[in-house]
């Protein structure tokens, strides 16, 4: 029962911050709100018992990306004035897509769901292996490098992040030519 | 005990907000935070399927978060490349609204 008030209470959370991450007009409000966001999928990665994935979403997440996204609207705010419209033409269009698509998986989940463990809505959750749930960052190490598992994915996946930082550094690096420094020269 | 569904239903609804910030916002960082938002849902729905499954797996005992891992290393790389672009883009045209930027269609 507590377990769920606290589920309910860090969904809420989640949920407005996202909301404020859509809607706001201020950039720099809605970067703020995402890093809510993040916390709250956190607290969610807790009750999931995923505590090291729970502490990677802080760092990557609210330590790393939320700035980099700050970084990028402070060196882009002079365009984005408040006053400005943050919705394109498309905005109805866009919001009663994603609103049916919502529906339909709602009505799904209500209707057909039978993959509940135990009985109905209230039924007991099946206990991670314990050796597991101790071991999560052991396992979790073990099965990166493991070759029956995902050392595969892992090598390419460190491949893809050193190529997309080099290629995200020669996509933002400055243009040298332009007329003062020729002049300098 | 908190139901599998409800994890569901949150990450829907997550879900479907980032897909209405990407089809709605004119700003390219707006649309990409909400990328980040839709990157989370999937990861929310990643783990709660792990924890939730009925029958383990001794072969892969941490399939969800390993995957989860996966999506946080591959949402670094693209906010890094995706706000690389739109510095890039802001440099060259004094402008990050989405709709303004159409060389490539005409």
């Amino acid at each position: 029962m507590t377990q769920q008030i606290i589920f309910i209470i860090i969904s809420a959370i989640t949920l407005i911050m996202g909301w404020i991450v859509v809607t706001n007009r201020n950039l720099f409000h809605a970067a703020l709100a995402l890093m809510g966001s993040f916390l709250g999928v956190a607290g969610l990665y807790v009750l999931l018992e995923a505590g090291f994935l729970a502490a990677a979403q802080l760092l990557v997440y609210i330590g790393a990306i939320s700035i980099l996204v700050i970084f990028a609207i402070m060196m882009t705010r002079r365009l984005m004035q408040t006053t400005e419209t943050a919705f394109n033409s498309q905005w109805a269009l866009g919001g009663i897509i994603s609103s049916l698509l919502f529906a339909v998986i709602l009505y799904v989940l209500l209707n057909f769901w039978t993959w509940e463990p135990g009985n109905g809505p209230t039924g007991s959750v099946p206990a991670v292996d314990p050796a597991v749930a101790d071991n999560m960052v052991v396992s979790l190490g073990a099965a990166l490098v493991d070759v029956n598992q995902y050392v595969l994915p892992f090598e390419v996946a460190s491949v893809l992040l050193l190529a997309a930082l080099v290629g995200s550094i020669v996509v933002a690096w400055p243009e040298k030519v332009s007329p003062t420094t020729e002049e300098n020269e | 005990m908190v139901p599998l569904s409800w994890y569901l239903i949150v990450a829907a609804a997550l879900f479907c907000m980032g897909l209405y910030g990407v089809l709605a916002r004119r700003n390219a960082v707006a649309i990409l935070m909400a990328v980040e938002l839709m990157l989370n849902a999937v990861n929310i729905n990643l783990v709660a399927f792990w924890r939730y499954q009925v029958f383990p797996q001794p072969q892969a005992p941490v399939s969800g978060p390993a995957w989860a891992l996966f999506v946080l290393a591959l949402a670094a790389a693209e906010a890094a490349v995706g706000l690389a672009l739109v510095i890039s883009i802001y440099r060259e045209r004094d402008s990050v609204i989405a709709e303004e930027l159409d060389t490539l269609k005409y």
